[in-house]
């Protein structure tokens, strides 16, 4: 961009152009890192640092906090649950989603675009409106209150962003190859196994991790559907009025690194997918 | 044995007829060619054949048996793909053992095969590379040489050459018929080139909006197209055409007189190709249009009573835009054409 707008020979327009388009990345990074790194610095503080004024712009790498965290009782019970929703969720969004997903791209039957439709549909009734009816099924079935039932709705979010993802994936995948395939002994399954899988289980990977990060990230289900199996979300929603802050921000900090780190890690996948050519 | 019988195979796509009424028989071992334009439905037929694609009607029998039930796999056809479909994840030899692999034959006797095509194909250099990192006429060797050695009854080629330049392309048109030959395969083989098409056929099939013309050897198809398409579509240029009208016991076409066939029409339609007219003292008048040398030849266009008309002239004739020269066919090379039906007579 910054290249083509300095070869016009418009110097002047370009450099200021330049100017805002350069502050403008940095106020966007800024927007995103500053709470984070704040975040940060607090969770490595120890808790009077936390609780005291003025604030330090560096860490001093206590993991007071964090133990303080880890000691807190009921903590370590919802991070497991938080991160045993999480699995579940997406092994069981890609297992559904990734056949879906498959099927939408490779066959045509009637009420496809319908169908296609509904999986987005899903997403347009606010959770609220569910989770009501919901929290009196799971209770009538005995799905309330445990791990997998919490999953099931989780799977429920994530299903949508799975089946479209992987619909464009496989879409992306010429049938052709396939065919091939075929025609050299393979079966529809072994064709799928040699010659589709590889070339998908990238993507795959990215939408387990989106999926893994939905069910981490959410809250209100959470909160309705489990008391005592409460993950790292609800449980801290729970506890947000009376906990001390230093808890807070070390709590904070947990939820927000594994969305992190996944997001980094999938980010190639990400801007495929939606259509950012980033290279 | 791998004789292929085509029984009134019929393929729409919904409203879209791709392919109507297609009858045709290939011989245990023949090279059988597939001609027409762009969309006749070449493809379509090689998928139905390959199982890729299921006819609307019809059925299909390979060596005996019919097959059109059968998955891909077990037709025991390989198939060359217009587009090649190479595995991108995979390397060349893997891509040209992937066959091999399947059927789970020992390493050694995949590397040797894989070896031997490729060596056939000139790209055994090429083993260890991805198909990202090929050319479009390698990816398309690859795409023969993966065939090839599945040593097939049957192959199956989507325009396996096209990409080639046209030296290699000769080359490879030998060792591929020599190959087939040697192996005993029967092959269908779609081009849009016909002179592919005639010097490597044992007949050929010409198509034209799903439907077979004409099915005969090169030179017949050359020589007596048995209808008006045909003979516009083989030879380049194409056969002229004249309107013919009765005129005693003889056929007068623009204003010469020749001896045509028996028959209740009183119109018919007269046609030449362009290298079996001479320049003589009298026969068709033609008015000289553009004069192309070729090198070995001069193709002259010309008009006669304001059809279009092409002849194949000595280099060394000099020739002006606006002459008018007189043109004689040679007798055993003329045809004759129904105007009504547009058949040969
Ligand atoms: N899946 C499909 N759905 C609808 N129409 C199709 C489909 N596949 C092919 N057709 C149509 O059928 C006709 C024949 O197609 P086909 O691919 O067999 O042509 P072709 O003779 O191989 O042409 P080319 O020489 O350009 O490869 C075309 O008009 C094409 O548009
Ligand atoms: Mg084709």
């Amino acid at each position: 961009m910054s290249e083509t707008s300095s070869n016009n020979g418009a110097r002047p327009v370009g450099s200021g152009a330049k100017l805002v388009y350069v502050s403008s990345v940095v106020l966007l990074c800024a927007w995103v890192i500053v709470p984070i790194y704040f975040l940060l610095i607090n969770t490595l503080s120890s808790p009077e640092t936390v609780n005291s004024f003025p604030k330090s712009f560096f860490p001093e790498f206590d993991f007071g906090s964090l133990h303080f965290f880890a000691e807190f009782s009921g903590m370590i019970t919802a991070l497991k649950n938080s991160i045993t929703v999480a699995l579940l969720t997406m092994t069981m969004s890609i297992l559904i989603g990734a056949p879906a997903g498959y099927a939408l791209s490779r066959f045509d039957f009637v009420g496809k675009n319908l169908f296609r439709l509904l999986i987005l549909l899903t997403r347009a009734f606010p959770l609220p409106l569910l989770a009501l009816p919901l929290a009196v099924m799971f209770i009538q079935t005995g799905l309330d209150d445990t791990t997998f039932g919490l999953s099931l709705v989780h799977t429920t979010l994530a299903i949508p962003f799975s089946v479209l993802i992987t619909f464009s994936l496989f879409s992306g995948i010429p049938l052709e190859l396939e065919e091939a395939a075929w025609t050299l002994g393979c079966t529809r399954l072994s064709a799928f196994r040699k010659v589709v899988l590889p070339l998908i289980l990238p993507g795959i990977t990215a939408s387990a991790i989106f999926a893994f990060v939905i069910s981490w990230n959410e809250v209100f289900a959470a909160a309705v559907l489990t008391i005592e199996n409460r993950t790292l979300t609800a449980f801290l929603l729970q506890n947000l009025g009376t906990s001390p802050l230093h808890l807070k921000f070390a709590g904070g900090f947990i939820l927000v690194m594994p969305a992190l780190i996944f997001i980094f890690a999938v980010r190639k996948y990400l801007f495929a997918m939606w259509g950012i050519a980033n290279r | 044995m791998a004789e292929i019988e085509i029984k009134n195979v019929a393929k729409n796509f919904g409203a879209y007829e791709a392919l109507s009424d297609i009858n045709l028989t290939i011989a245990d071992q023949e090279f059988m060619v597939l001609l027409g334009a762009s969309g006749c439905g070449k493809s379509t037929l090689l998928r139905i054949i390959a199982g890729l694609e299921t006819a609307s009607s019809g059925e299909v029998w390979i060596g005996g048996k019919r097959i059109d039930h059968l998955a891909p796999k077990d037709r025991g056809i390989a198939m060359v793909f217009q587009n090649y479909a190479v595995f991108p994840h995979l390397t060349v030899f893997e891509n040209i053992g992937f066959g091999l692999r399947m059927k789970k034959l020992p390493n050694e006797v995949v590397r040797q095969r894989v070896e031997k095509v490729a060596e056939l194909m000139h790209i055994e250099m090429l083993l260890s590379r991805y198909s990202g990192e090929l050319s479009g006429g390698q990816r398309q060797r690859v795409a023969v040489a993966r065939a090839l050695a599945m040593e097939p009854d049957v192959i199956l080629m989507d325009e396996p050459l096209s990409n080639l330049d046209a030296l290699l392309r000769m080359e490879m048109r030998a060792e591929l018929k020599g190959v087939l030959a040697e192996s005993k395969t029967t092959a269908i083989y779609v081009t849009h080139d016909q002179v592919e098409a005639m010097s490597m056929a044992d007949r050929i099939s010409v198509m034209h909006q799903g439907k077979i013309i004409q099915a005969d050897t090169p030179i017949q198809v050359y020589r007596n197209p048995s209808a008006k398409f045909v003979a516009s579509f083989i030879g380049n240029p194409p056969m002229n055409f004249l309107p013919a009208s009765r005129s005693g016991t003889k056929w007068s076409v623009a204003g010469a007189k020749f001896t045509g066939p028996e028959t209740k029409i009183d119109i018919l339609e007269f046609a030449v190709r362009p290298e079996d007219l001479k320049s003589a003292d009298n026969g068709i008048c033609a008015t000289v249009k553009i004069v192309e040398p070729l090198g070995a030849h001069l193709l002259v266009t010309c008009t006669v009573e304001g059809h279009l008309f092409r002849v194949v002239m000595d280099s060394d004739t000099s020739l002006k835009t606006g002459q008018i020269i007189t043109l004689a066919p040679q007798a055993n090379r003329i045809r004759w054409f129904d105007p009504e039906t547009a058949l040969a007579l």
